[in-house]
């Protein structure tokens, strides 16, 4: 496990050796195959990848919000609790009260009919027998009043408000009865620049206000370097790498966060750079490291044999063949590995 | 065709003079049978720029400044209604459909969205070659020959595999790939890229921008690029217009810009960035609030209410005192935001532009109550750029009365190397 826990509160979200899959006319379709973390109380932890690698399937997920047909398997615990284990009704129960959601399109998440004073007495009195309106009304401005959305506001209707707006009441929505794990799927990919970061700080804030875990879906690396403590990378439904952000934005250790990193386009950026090839299909993913076709440092072991995840020299745990010496890999398996051109039809 | 021989510098392509793009509300029925004016979207607000042949210009700004319909009236695709676009010396505005027509084999433009872009039911060389049948550049029977030459171009490559595809066959770079391919199959001389990768994962933003860079030297293309991305803006532009509610309010050398933003707006935008850097935290003074309502924006710089810099003659009104209450409310216990609610009557007056402002007693209230309160916001946050606009306070009959000094609307003046709109300079 990974050292860096920063004085973070108690484990709320254990997942071990996870796996999601969904069938397919083509075969079972693994988005998430053998995954494990776990976020702890006040901690942020970010989850990073390309399109398609299971990122936003993990995050439903958590939250049992999969659609119909998707099948779940390993071990997930919540405070404990072995929520795999309990039945539907005794799950879906603990959405709301225990474990929420912030999406993407606020718009498309909030009632038009309803005013936001509705929303909130709605959710908190669904949840919270024995609370009345005006104990609802100071509870929804309580939030609203961390979230800077004035209380001259709240018996406004959705589509008064503009798409920053609308986003800090689905944050609040979310945060209103003080679950203790949110997961955020792209919270602020639909918003402008200034607004984007508003909500960055907006959610650094509230971290170390409130003792909830986040979990942050975002492909967006830079997000994760303001906002989260620890990141986790996903490729091809596995976690390739995971630890504390500084250290993992520092001295990436495996060659996928490295050449997503070299990808990004910064205010620093001078030349292009990209990773050749497009991420695999998951109904049938490539042998060993999923990753060995577009990496530049792959080796004869890695479409031989997966690597596992294992601790580094900087303190996060990466599954790469180059961090896992010892008798495990041969000066045979350490030569460079000789394979065809990607072709460009490939190419993303 | 009226030819402008005046026009300069022998290099430019563009010549855009003060163009407005203005939409008419629709209102309510009565108010157009009745014939009053229900308002207009200032999309575009008098702008003012120049493109020369080769350039790679940037229009960059958040959803709602302007930046896309600017780009569209470039290529005629939305009549501006007021101003001159004249492209290599021809006004474009005015022109009709067959006039346009005419030009659009020389303007190109490629979409945000390649989903949209794209018709789900044609096959790709049917879509990517149907510019080439509508202008009669080429026959039926050569159409499959110059669409692989397209394809082999922007890297759709062999072509073969990829001519009698659906573009659900392709991945999201592989469909802007194509967007590419039909924009440039005419010969274009000028494209115009409205957020052209800011649809696609992190990992292939780079190919398609490389792909641009690869286009623009071996076909001589001008780019007019339409984005919200400081950062690519910077790798990609020579030249970057910064727009807000319809106004260009920076414009300049990219390095010049990016060494040095003059405007507030361009700052706030520039520290906006999240950066890779974790041990960069995050900006504490991002401006607040969102871009305003283009069909009422506010009076004098566009950007004042928002702005950290803003000062006397920013153009200082109604609204602006509404929402510093309200920021003043949603900063305060709900407790304490009950009792002082009801020492002010309505607000709604207040969204009025303009001045001065009337703050009424709530009933049981009185104007000494509403003057304390008035009082304690002042003191409670005397550095907000919003006093700096105040003339007076005064206890009226009515309420309190604050008055506003005089604002003015900045223009773009010279500043080093960049021309900026901002009364601070």
């Amino acid at each position: 496990m990974d050292q860096d826990r920063r004085g973070a509160g108690d484990v709320v979200v254990s997942a071990r050796d996870l796996r999601i899959w969904y069938g397919t006319e083509r075969g079972p379709v693994r988005a998430v195959d053998g995954v494990s973390f776990e976020v702890r109380a006040g901690e942020t932890l970010g989850l990073v990848g390309e399109s398609g690698c299971g990122k936003s399937t993990l995050g439903r997920g958590l939250l049992g919000l999969l659609p119909d047909g998707a099948k779940m398997d390993g071990s997930l615990e919540y405070q404990g609790r072995d929520v795999l284990a309990m039945p539907t009704s005794r799950r879906a129960g603990l959405r709301g009260t225990d474990l929420a959601m912030i999406f993407q399109e606020p718009l498309t998440r909030l009632n038009p009919l309803m005013r936001i004073s509705e929303h909130f007495e709605e959710a908190l009195r669904t949840h919270l027998s024995g609370l009345d309106r005006p104990q609802a009304r100071q509870r929804a401005l309580a939030i609203l009043r961390r979230i800077g959305i004035p209380p001259t506001r709240y018996r406004s209707y959705p589509h008064e408000f503009s798409g920053g707006m609308r986003q800090r009441l689905m944050i609040a929505l979310a945060l209103v009865l003080e679950p203790a794990f949110v997961v955020a799927d792209e919270p602020t990919t639909a918003l402008d620049v200034l607004v984007e970061a508003q909500i960055i700080a907006l959610l650094a804030d509230l971290r170390q206000q409130i003792d909830t875990a986040l979990l942050l879906i975002t492909h967006n690396l830079g997000i994760v370097a303001e906002a989260c403590d620890r990141v986790a990378v996903m490729y091809a439904g596995e976690v390739v790498e995971i630890g504390a952000a500084r250290e993992v934005f520092r001295s990436p250790q495996h060659p996928y966060t490295r050449e997503l990193l070299r990808s990004t386009i910064s205010l620093t950026t001078t030349g292009l750079n990209y990773i050749p090839g497009a991420p695999p299909d998951l109904v049938s993913p490539p042998s060993g490291c999923r990753f060995h076709p577009r990496c530049p440092d792959a080796m004869r072991v890695c479409p031989a044999r997966a690597p596992r995840l294992r601790p580094t020299p900087v303190g996060s745990q990466a599954s790469c063949w180059l961090h896992q010496g010892g008798g495990d890999v041969t000066d045979v398996d350490r030569e460079p590995l000789e394979r065809e051109e990607i072709s460009s039809a490939e190419e993303a | 065709m009226p030819r402008r021989p005046e026009s300069g510098d022998p290099g430019t392509l563009i010549d855009v003079e003060d163009v407005s793009v203005h939409f008419e509300l629709r209102g309510s029925s009565l108010a157009r049978l009745l014939g009053r004016d229900t308002g207009s979207v200032r999309a575009v607000d008098g702008v003012s720029l120049r493109l020369r042949t080769g350039e790679v210009l940037g229009l960059v700004g958040e959803s709602g400044s302007g930046k896309t319909t600017l780009g569209r009236a470039l290529l005629g695709l939305v009549q501006p209604t007021g101003g001159h676009i004249r492209f290599d010396g021809e006004d474009i505005v005015g022109l009709n459909e067959r006039a346009l027509r005419r030009m659009r084999t020389r303007l190109q433009m490629v979409f945000q969205d390649p989903n949209a872009a794209l018709n789900p039911a044609m096959t790709l060389v049917e879509q990517v070659g149907h510019p080439l049948l509508i202008h009669k550049l080429v026959r039926r029977p050569e159409l499959r020959r110059h669409v692989a030459e397209a394809f082999e171009r922007v890297g759709l490559a062999p072509a073969e595999q990829f001519l009698d595809k659906y573009p659900s066959d392709l991945s999201g770079g592989q469909k802007q790939r194509a967007v590419l391919a039909r924009a440039i199959i005419t010969g274009p001389t000028l494209l115009v890229a409205d957020e052209p990768i800011s649809m696609l994962d992190m990992s292939v933003r780079a190919k398609i921008l490389q792909l641009m860079v690869d286009l623009k030297e071996s076909l001589n293309l001008t780019y007019v690029y339409i984005t919200h991305d400081l950062a690519s803006a910077k790798f990609f532009c020579d030249r970057v217009a910064i727009m807000y509610l319809g106004r260009v309010v920076e414009i300049g050398p990219t390095a010049a810009i990016f060494a040095d933003p003059k405007h507030p707006y361009t700052k706030a935008l520039l520290a906006a960035i999240p950066d890779l850097d974790p041990d960069r935290s995050v900006p504490k003074d991002l401006p607040r609030g969102e871009i305003p309502d283009a069909a009422a924006p506010p009076s004098g710089c566009a950007f004042h209410p928002r702005c950290p810099a803003a000062f006397e003659v920013c153009g200082w009104e109604r609204p602006d005192l509404r929402a510093l209450l309200e920021r003043h409310w949603a900063s305060v216990p709900p407790d304490d935001y009950d009792r002082e609610r009801r020492i002010v009557g309505d607000i709604a007056g207040l969204d009025e532009p303009g001045g001065p402002a009337l703050l009424t007693p709530g009933s049981g209230s009185t104007a000494v109550a509403v003057g304390d309160l008035v009082d304690r916001l002042r003191s409670d946050t005397p550095d907000d750029p919003f006093w700096s606009g105040v003339a007076a306070v005064r206890n009226a009959d009515a309420g309190v009365e604050v008055d506003f000094c005089d604002g003015e609307d900045p223009r773009l003046r010279r500043c080093g190397d960049v021309d900026v709109a901002c009364h601070l300079y």
